[in-house]
């Protein structure tokens, strides 16, 4: 068996994975990435609106700072993030911004003078500043205070990610693409390195690394209809989930972007909304004033597909063979905006529904779209419970979006959090050794090749599509933007029985190669599993707070579930188990989010009683040392001079 | 009325001795708006589980899904059977490596694009974390980025007489990437050093102008503008020297 050592290996090489090995590369580290698909392929490259972080060049954004940028994001999140890394996020974002300039993306500039643009539905003409000529400008996306959102046209995951990658190219960093990551090798609390399938002929070997890094993005295809990327099954959190010791946390928190097409479940940006775009009902009326009328349209995306959901259970949907839906309208933004601002969004409705934006409306429903859970890391981006290994972007809970995130601010996570988490993976990489233990590599790949050999050399069993459609139709049934005890329970149990079913599956091809089919069996099982969780930490959490949605508890109940639900599974054939930990420090205190009626339970525990306990809680649940002390980035109460500006 | 279409698709497992390239043929019945990505997919899950393709995003953004559909090469995700005749027939694209099936390597020969013309911004500004940025007029911004739209799907290589042969051929994608860094004022390579990368003959001047991958592109790119654009700055270099 092959085995293939570096300092660092990163497992996912879209935006986050690359910055990441970036980073590490500069302070000297042998990195190699591996990624299920060419770079360039990765979901990353999908993003389309862009990126927040408050410049403040727009004359819409004037007066910006990332304390305003830090208060729309933890309100966002619905008090469910950690506040320091939000900070630390919110402060780093202007300069990756800056700094993707110096690499050579082609932000959208100011334009200095007059321009006419739409704001809740109104035109208006706004004057862009002299001084501000040339520099990042910005767009307005949901439920923020200021215009924030860096962007290239409506291609901004694009432009960031192939300047990454050209960067990845110059410094020789190698991606040995179509390849995936199996299983973490792992003993006694150190990551040592991946086990790793080869897509290309089948191949397995194995990758030693004295740290390993996961980037892999999101599990948005569990749900079947999702605006994710067909590889975006979860293969990442499902490494970690099968050490047994690392946890997954807030698997419930799942965001429904309220504008996936139908049919076919592509994503159109929120950005269309930010540039004045506007819901319409059954009857070409614009309903979303009528339940938001301070953000209307605007407001942060878990508000935005509850209100549309609700209102299409008021009989007002548009009803169409591939069901029920809403219309967006972008008619009144014209030709000229409609080809260059938001390209790629009048080409994707030509070419996929036949629909012209700029004479048609846009058929829409909310439509999942990412995951605020993942797996849960420190600070520092190291995971819970075993050292040695990170996690960023999408596929961690870093937790900066708590239960709902606000648009712009995962792509710009990516860079930003790499740029940040790279580096203490270079740092925690310099001090390593490396063990090379092959006979625990060996260990390892050899469960992955008895795994595989069962998989297509039992006589009969499950058929691994028929599996996967059954997951997602639970999923879409009982575990979606409302939640109830019934549905969960129902889907809970149908889960916890697709689990066990995918013990016995049947691969019917056992050609050499690549073996789609294969690959699939290969990951059903996380598949299922991560499902699960998301309906078993949906059922348990009591309480209504961003995108987790419960209909028999409407209310947020900080008293008892201010905290974040972390999931192990120790024992591979019984059953998860679920605990919790405080949120992280607490500087903003819990408060009214600013949508719809004020449903609370206040905390009884004073904030500093809270706080006290964070540093010890977050230990006994297995946050690893941070470089610095908990808290040394959470300057406090600066917001205390900006709420008026974001009321 | 509903139609059955026959997929005819192009089969070799380059893993298997002497696997023997052939085409197999798939019927499946069309349903409304149906696109070659989902009859893939349902000819893979009911019929072929060992059919090997590519597809991500699924979308049209990624560009891995480029191949040979009825001779043309295009995006499988973003062509309507109701756009085919009821024989539907599926090549993958040539030029690159065969991975098997449908599947081929544009990755790496993408890599190797991007080594080979040095493909980022050379600068030997560093990057300070406290300065503002460069300005840039918003035009100019516009203008590179109908450039960097290329979503490297391979398409205009595939469909490129003097790519079929000439191997080291850069091809549109490749003249493209280079125009994208010529137009950038942060990349300070000079006019000679552009000259040397791409006034060859697997450059600029291989390019015979039958612009079979202006006609292709996915994205519409401004191929035609952008090699001009290339070829005007290139005719004023050497009088310079």
């Amino acid at each position: 068996m092959r085995v293939i050592t570096s300092d660092v290996l990163v497992i996912g090489a879209g935006l986050a994975g690359e910055r990441a090995a970036i980073a590490c590369a500069k302070e000297e580290q042998e990195v190699i990435i591996l990624s299920l698909v060419p770079p360039r392929r990765s979901h990353s490259s999908a993003a389309q609106g862009g990126m927040q972080a408050s410049l403040g060049n727009s004359i819409k954004g004037k007066g910006d700072n990332p304390t305003i940028h830090w208060l729309d994001t933890v309100k966002g999140s619905d008090w469910g993030a950690d506040q320091e890394v939000a900070r630390i996020f919110a402060d780093n974002a202007p300069i990756a911004m800056r700094e993707m300039a110096h690499f050579g993306v082609p932000w959208n500039t100011v334009e200095a003078g007059p321009r006419d643009v739409y704001i809740k539905g109104k035109k208006a003409t706004i004057v862009e500043e002299k001084e501000k000529e040339g520099l990042i400008t910005a767009r307005a996306f949901g439920g923020t205070a200021k215009w924030r959102t860096c962007y290239t046209s409506d291609g901004t995951g694009h432009t960031v990610l192939y300047t990454m990658d050209n960067l990845v190219v110059q410094l020789g960093i190698p991606v040995h693409d179509r390849m995936e990551a199996l299983q973490l090798i792992h003993a006694d609390g150190r990551c040592y390195g991946a086990v790793v399938r080869s897509l290309r002929d089948g191949e397995i070997i194995t990758y030693l690394a004295k740290s390993t890094v996961i980037a892999t993005g999101g599990y948005g295809r569990i749900y079947g209809e999702s605006t994710n990327a067909v590889i975006n099954e979860g293969t990442g959190s499902w490494l970690a989930l099968q050490t047994g010791v690392v946890p997954l946390a807030n698997m419930e928190a799942v965001q429904f972007h309220p504008t996936g097409i139908v049919p076919t479940d592509i994503l159109v940006t929120e950005g269309c909304r930010g540039d004045g775009g506007i819901l319409l009902d059954v009857d070409e009326y614009r309903f979303m004033p009528d339940y938001e009328p301070d953000k209307q349209e605007l407001a942060s995306r878990d508000v935005v597909s509850r209100r549309m959901k609700e209102h299409m259970l008021k009989g007002k949907g548009v009803k169409s063979p591939y069901g029920e839906h809403l219309w967006m309208d972008l008619r009144h933004l014209g030709k000229e905006h409609l080809t260059t601002e938001l390209r790629e969004v009048h080409d994707i409705c030509m070419y996929f529904i036949g629909v012209n934006p700029i004479t048609d409306l846009i058929p829409v429903r909310p439509t999942q779209h990412y995951s605020m859970g993942g797996i849960r890391v420190n600070k520092d981006g190291h995971a819970y419970n075993l050292e040695g290994l990170f996690a960023l972007g999408e596929v961690a809970c870093w937790d900066m979006h708590g239960f709902n995130r606000l648009g712009g601010n995962s792509l710009a996570e990516t860079v930003v959090g790499g740029m940040i988490i790279g580096k203490k993976v270079a740092e925690y990489t310099k001090k390593a050794s490396l063990k090379t233990d092959k006979t625990l590599a060996e260990q390892f790949a050899k469960k992955e090749q008895d795994k595989t050999a069962l998989l297509l050399n039992t006589p009969e069993g499950e058929n691994v599509y028929k599996l996967r459609d059954e997951i997602s139709a639970i999923l879409i049934k009982d575990v979606h933007i409302f939640r109830t005890e019934e549905g969960l329970t129902r889907a809970t149990d149908g889960l916890l029985d697709i689990v066990k079913r995918t013990k016995n599956v049947k691969v019917q091809s056992s050609a050499p190669g690549m073996n789609p089919e294969l690959s699939t069996a290969l990951r059903i099982e996380g598949m299922a599993k991560q499902a699960y969780l998301i309906a078993k930490g949906g059922l348990d959490r009591t309480e209504s707070r961003g995108a987790h949605s419960r209909e028999d508890y409407p209310k947020r109940d900080d008293n008892k579930w201010l905290n974040r639900t972390l999931a192990r599974w120790p024992d591979p054939d019984g059953e998860p188990v679920f605990t919790y930990e405080p949120v992280g420090l607490l500087d903003l205190p819990p408060g009214y989010r600013g949508y719809g009626d004020d449903l609370r339970e206040d905390m009884k525990m004073s904030i500093e009683d809270y706080n006290k306990k964070i540093p010890g809680e977050q230990k006994q649940h297995g946050r690893l040392e941070t470089s610095e002390p908990i808290g040394t980035k959470l300057p406090k109460e600066m917001w205390k001079s900006e709420v008026k500006e974001t009321k | 009325m509903e139609r059955t279409l026959k997929f005819k698709i192009f089969r070799y497992n380059p893993n298997i001795e002497n696997d023997k390239p052939r085409v197999e043929t798939f019927k499946i019945n069309e349903t409304p708006r149906l696109n070659v990505f989902t009859a893939l997919n349902r000819i893979r899950e009911e019929q072929a589980p060992d059919l090997m393709f590519d597809f991500v995003c699924r979308a049209g953004i990624c560009g891995s899904c480029a191949m040979m559909i009825n001779g043309r090469p295009t995006l499988g995700c973003r062509t309507l059977t109701s756009d085919l005749p009821e024989n539907i027939e599926l090549y993958p694209l040539p030029f690159f490596k065969m991975l098997g099936d449908l599947s081929v390597d544009t990755g790496i020969w993408f890599r190797g694009i991007s080594e080979q013309l040095e493909s980022w911004v050379h600068t030997q500004k560093e990057f300070d974390p406290e300065a503002q940025e460069e300005r840039m007029d918003n035009a100019l911004a516009n203008k590179i980025y109908e450039s960097e739209r290329c979503i490297e799907c391979g398409c205009c290589l595939a469909g490129c007489a003097t790519a079929q042969a000439y191997p080291n051929f850069l091809g549109a994608a490749g003249l493209n990437r280079i125009g994208r860094f010529i137009m950038d004022p942060r990349d300070q390579r000079t006019d000679e050093e552009w000259f040397e990368l791409v006034s060859t003959d697997e450059g600029v001047f291989g390019c015979i102008g039958m612009m079979a991958c202006d006609d292709v592109c996915p994205k519409e790119l401004p191929l035609l503008e952008v090699f001009s654009y290339i070829r005007r700055k290139m005719s004023t270099v050497p009088l310079k020297r």
